[in-house]
């Protein structure tokens, strides 16, 4: 992709809409999902959207969603909210040590929009060097957006969506898997990909929810480094 | 819309919020050390392989392994697609329509 940096606002918000659409592809179909299992919750248009705005986090929505339609009350919802997205804060770290220095309002904006897709997405433009704040801000914004739109539309549309429409639904794991082959380009990376893989599944098979994800990631992360200063 | 609603929800925004916002306040103030610079750098393709490896060979609840999954061996030529092409677009494209075709063909 062929990106040239320039001061101009309209080629910042063009740049990003160009790289940001299979982030867009991937959360149609799951934020369609979602709004119809939110509505049979109980939940109308307003409530999914508020959702959507304030927590922007699909997993952590989704297991609220199942939690309430189970009777739970707020507080262990909040808190399974909390430890699902705690993930988060790794990717923000990595992302704060990457971008340039933001004024303090910034950063705290650019945080809300840090997700597991757009996290990965920037790191990819990044490393290429062509990337800056306000770009990575334009693919934030915009996912949240149709994740807002797509959750919404879900809760009064979804049931008349036909079930793997056009393998929609491989959008999200085709990305990723573009852009974890994006990330291999030493050895070292790719044995910790190949750790990092490993006690994923492990762990995901010894324990329920998604804690494996940063479990195996801290854990591979910890050993790549001792790795390599053993290496040296 | 009830109160106890957007009370759960306003807190489940805060709790999604913080760890996001963090350290970018944190590492704002003074740089991260060396060793944690290295360590982060290695983040990434940890988080994308950590994402990605379970939920291609595992499903159910609980969870199990299940290497059958047409998740799994349409990744194997997506993964071929990406390493080839370098293109994104193109990868999750290939990757829709082997999906597609592997739900057609009953798998």
């Amino acid at each position: 992709m062929r990106l040239i940096k320039t001061g101009g606002r309209r080629s910042v918000l063009i740049d990003g809409l160009i790289v940001v659409w299979p982030i867009c592809l991937g959360y149609a179909p799951i934020g369609l999902a979602f709004g119809v299992l939110a509505q049979k919750a109980g939940l109308d248009a307003l409530q999914i959207g508020i959702m959507s705005l304030l927590v922007f986090a699909g997993s952590a929505q989704f297991i609220a969603v199942s939690m309430l339609s189970g009777g739970a009350g707020a507080a262990p919802i909040v808190l399974a909210t909390f430890l699902v997205n705690l993930r988060h804060l790794l990717m923000s770290s990595s992302l704060a040590v990457q971008l340039p220095r933001m004024r303090p309002g910034k950063a705290a904006f650019f945080a809300y929009g840090v997700t597991d897709e757009s996290f990965a997405l920037n790191t990819l433009h990044f490393q290429k060097g062509c990337w800056d704040a306000d770009r990575a801000l334009v693919v934030n914004q915009t996912a949240n957006f149709v994740w807002l739109v797509m959750t919404v539309l879900g809760g009064y549309i979804g049931p008349l969506i036909p079930a793997g429409a056009a393998g929609i639904d491989y959008a999200l794991i085709a990305m990723f898997i573009c852009l974890l082959v994006f990330q291999l380009k030493n050895r070292l990376v790719v044995v910790t990909a190949g750790i990092a893989g490993a006690s994923a599944v492990l762990l995901a098979l010894l324990i329920p929810g998604n804690a494996y994800i940063i479990l195996a990631s801290v854990f591979a992360a910890t050993a790549g480094v001792m790795l390599k200063r053993f290496v040296q | 819309m009830s109160m106890e609603y957007l009370v759960m929800v306003v807190g489940m925004g805060v709790v999604t919020y913080v760890p996001r916002w963090i350290p970018f306040y944190l590492f704002a103030k003074r740089r991260p050390p060396g060793w944690l610079v290295e360590w982060l750098r290695l983040v990434p393709a940890s988080i994308l392989s950590a994402i990605l490896l379970p939920a291609l060979v595992t499903g159910g609840v609980p969870r199990q392994i299940d290497l059958l999954r047409p998740e799994m061996w349409v990744a194997l030529p997506t993964f071929a697609v990406a390493v080839f092409t370098r293109s994104l677009g193109g990868t999750v494209l290939v990757g829709m329509g082997l999906f597609w075709l592997a739900g057609r063909l009953g798998c």
